[in-house]
């Protein structure tokens, strides 16, 4: 039964990739990508990769197709015909796109077995982190500096989007409400926050036992301030302003704070005593939590468009 | 338990600082006035150069590599971080150029006191400090996955740095720029994961030290070379690099062709020296030096043929990159020699810094005649040297660096070069290096004809340049000149820490 499911799932994801490549529709090419990250994040369920599998529908079906979704409409408000399929280019990239596949399948197909993971190593360090979610205790201790550093690379993403702004721009905030609001949105975007911010506080306390974490229950978070942006109940705050400034900030730098003071509490960068481990690392993931939402909200808002007020 | 493969040394925590001090200026900007933004990028240069400076006594000490652990965790659960001498090269010309490009810029932005705390200038400033974070940790990271993140730190820095000045065509380069960057990120990631699937680590002295390997680490390495290629934008992946570099702001220009090119290359050397089967390595070698030499003539051609002033110092910049490719067959050693012993390998690391040096005041006059003429167009900029002497000065001696001529850093490394390939019976390198230096030399020259050019029409400065702007490149340029005389004293420090292997443990 289940490898009829498997096999379902591998057919549903290559017929929805080959849809996205091929159709010449860029609507519709958009929400079957959107559907591929969500049944992509099934895949991932199905391997008990449950965080992946959260973070892949979270951020590549949801965020990413609603970035996609935007820059389609503006396009499309343009007037911008979508490039076309048959292009030499475009042979060339399905021709290589074919030769990694295969290359891939074949050294995939070579892996030793049983394959080789440090699995063993997380669960026998896992005491010291006081941590239950091997998967947290690997993104913020034992790899903490990758994470650390990941949320400044979206921070100097968020700083690029910015800096796309024209000169009077700069400071004032994006412009997000469209035209006409349909009534429906308005009720969602009524209704489901409560919801939404209950389901991520969740995601962060037990992220630090079970799957779930920052970077889900940020982009919850995000989603649900879009929503309200969105549908014109709150506007877009100011990139200028100082408390927007310091949540997007809090989070790293508290991070980055812990981690210089393991230099004298715990002997080295990034360390945590063990009596205190877990507090340490659930205050930076609820710090954590809120900068990622700032950040992913702000950058799917894109670049001010509106002058700071005087 | 597996046998502690790294101990951390003393002086270790400078790494740390090395890649978090930037990073952490870049979020004090984040929550400062933009006014302070240009006081904090001063000082964490200051504290940067130190760094570097305190990293290069300590190696000296202790004449081997510093190593620290991320966290105490041991490698392969944790991330190790560790600098040897190249490293340290690395380090040390990064803290300098960011630092002479920081006070090129505070002078260039404090040209104009309506803007000079506005858009261009803040962002310019985050945005250099998380560049400086990610080429730091490229030059020290032992983890595979670690180096992925501080290839984006890199990509998203320097991709904004290309379209500050937001015209149309400048965001066009930009988002190519960024297309080229991502595939290679993804090409990286793959082959990393191809890696950690074969090896159960990410760490590249475990993976190194490995008994076998199979096809995986082929193809892993033939994934991730080309992805870092199309970063280094070597021949034929240069199509991206002569848009962006031209077209963004002075001060950006800078750093993006003196420093963040380097930083691919840094890897695939890594990558070639420290992971691949000898025989994959001589073949990688081969292909790259192919490449290499492909640059070298291309570009430079294509640099003689620009209209642009800053169009052709890019070119050049993806001919001199060439460069650093051909040192993979010469220093190949054989006869027992390291591939860090032998002179070849010397003469890279000197290309390496010198065309970072040359490039960076290049670029800065370049931007200086652009600002005080108005533009850039080559045949238009007759008489520059009367009016703006010192920049003309300093493209002259940046030129005599790029060109391979004495007294110079680019001279003494192309020298060692032409050496390595003569002796190795490289001929066809050894051509293309007198054939490059041939074709920088006339489209130096050009510049330079224009530059002490009498035009009929005297050329007028938009505005004056203070003397202090000028000085700054035309001390870099000094510094790419003066390596010329030191030519043998980097040599013993290029191989403290190599090679990177697990030292025998006696039982």
């Amino acid at each position: 039964m289940s490898l009829v499911f498997d096999v379902a799932l591998a057919a549903g994801l290559v017929a929805l990739a080959l849809h996205v490549v091929l159709t010449r529709d860029g609507k519709g090419a958009i929400i079957a990508f959107i559907g591929f990250g969500l049944l992509l994040g099934i895949g991932w369920a199905r391997l008990a990769s449950v965080d992946v599998a959260l973070t892949e529908a979270a951020i590549g079906g949801g965020l990413t197709g609603m970035l996609l979704l935007r820059t389609q409409a503006h396009l499309a408000g343009r007037g911008v015909r979508p490039a076309q399929t048959g292009h030499p280019s475009w042979r060339l990239a399905a021709a290589g796109c074919t030769i990694v596949t295969l290359g891939l399948g074949y050294v995939v197909l070579a892996f030793p077995s049983p394959a080789p993971s440090l699995a063993r190593e997380v669960a026998g360090s896992l005491d010291a982190t006081g941590l239950g979610n091997p998967v947290t205790a690997v993104l913020l201790a034992f790899r903490a500096i990758d994470t650390l550093l990941e949320k400044i690379v979206i921070i100097l993403a968020l700083i690029g989007v910015w800096s796309l702004a024209s000169d009077p721009n700069w400071g004032g905030s994006s412009h997000l409400r469209p035209a006409s609001v349909p009534e429906p949105l308005v009720f969602l975007a009524r209704m489901l926050p409560p919801f939404g911010v209950v389901i991520a506080v969740y995601q962060v306390w037990v992220g630090a036992d079970l799957p779930g974490g920052t970077f889900q229950a940020g982009t919850i978070l995000a989603a649900m301030w879009l929503l309200v942006m969105l549908a014109g109940l709150r506007p877009a705050p100011e990139t200028r302003a100082a408390g927007l400034r310091m949540m997007l900030a809090a989070g790293p730098a508290l991070f980055l704070l812990i981690g210089f003071l393991g230099f004298l509490i715990a002997g080295g960068f990034l360390a945590y005593p063990e009596a205190v481990a877990k507090p340490l690392i659930v205050a930076i993931e609820v710090a954590l939590t809120l900068s990622v939402a700032a950040t992913l909200g702000l950058l799917v808002a894109g670049p001010p468009d509106k002058e700071p007020a005087r | 338990m597996t046998p502690a493969t790294y101990s951390a040394t003393p002086g270790g925590f400078l790494l740390v600082l090395a890649v978090m001090l930037p990073a952490a200026a870049m979020l004090t900007m984040l929550v400062s006035r933009p006014r302070h933004a240009r006081t904090i990028a001063l000082a964490t240069m200051v504290f940067g150069l130190a760094v570097a400076f305190w990293i290069g006594a300590e190696l000296m000490r202790s004449g081997t590599a510093l190593i620290y652990l991320v966290g105490n965790w041991q490698p392969p659960l944790g991330i190790a971080l560790r600098a040897d001498g190249l490293s340290l090269m690395m380090l040390a010309v990064t803290a300098l150029v960011i630092t002479g490009t920081g006070l090129f810029a505070h002078r260039l932005f404090g040209l104009d006191a309506t803007t000079c705390d506005g858009r261009v200038a803040t962002s310019f400033w985050m945005l250099l400090m998380g560049l400086w974070s990610g080429l730091n940790l490229v030059f020290v990271s032992q983890d595979l996955f670690n180096l992925y993140v501080a290839l984006e730190l890199l990509t998203f820095a320097a991709v904004p740095l290309v379209c500050l000045d937001g015209r149309g065509e400048t965001v066009a380069a930009a988002l190519r720029y960024l297309m080229f960057a991502l595939l290679g990120s993804l090409l990286y990631l793959l082959g990393a994961g191809l890696l950690y699937g074969t090896y159960g680590t990410l760490d590249i002295r475990l993976i190194a030290s490995a008994s076998e390997h199979g096809p995986a680490v082929h193809l892993a390495l033939a994934l991730m070379i080309p992805g870092l290629l199309a970063k280094a934008a070597l021949f034929p992946f240069h199509l991206w690099l002569p848009p962006a570099h031209a077209g963004a702001p002075a001060a950006a220009s800078t750093v993006l062709s003196a420093l963040v090119v380097k930083a691919p290359i840094f890897l695939i050397l890594r990558l070639v020296l420290d992971i691949a089967p000898p025989e994959a390595a001589a073949f990688a070698g081969q292909a790259l030096a192919v490449l290499g030499a492909g640059s070298i003539l291309f570009c430079s051609v294509m640099a003689l043929r620009q209209a642009r002033l800053k169009l052709m110092i890019a070119y050049s910049t993806v001919a001199q990159i060439g460069y650093l490719f051909i040192v993979f067959p010469l220093a190949a050693g054989g006869d027992g020699v390291p591939p860090w012993g032998t002179i070849a390998w010397t003469g890279g690391a000197l290309q390496l810094t010198s065309h970072a040096l040359a490039k960076a005041a290049m670029f800065m006059a370049a931007g200086i005649v652009a600002e005080a003429i108005g533009h850039d167009r080559i045949r238009d900029l007759g008489g520059f040297g009367r009016v703006l002497p010192l920049s003309a000065a300093t493209f002259g001696l940046a030129g005599l660096s790029l060109m391979g001529i004495p007294p110079s850093g680019g001279f003494i490394a192309k020298c060692l070069l032409l050496t390595a390939a003569v002796i190795e019976d490289h001929y066809w390198l050894a051509f293309t290096i007198l054939a490059g230096g041939l074709l920088a030399g006339a489209y130096v020259f050009r510049v330079m004809n224009r530059a002490l050019a009498t035009p009929a029409v005297p050329l007028v400065l938009r505005q004056p340049i203070p003397l202090g702007l000028e000085l700054i490149p035309l001390a870099l340029a000094v510094m790419a000149v003066a390596l010329g005389f030191l030519p043998l004293e980097p040599f013993g420090l290029l191989q403290i820490g190599r090679p990177d292997a697990i030292p025998v443990v006696a039982p």
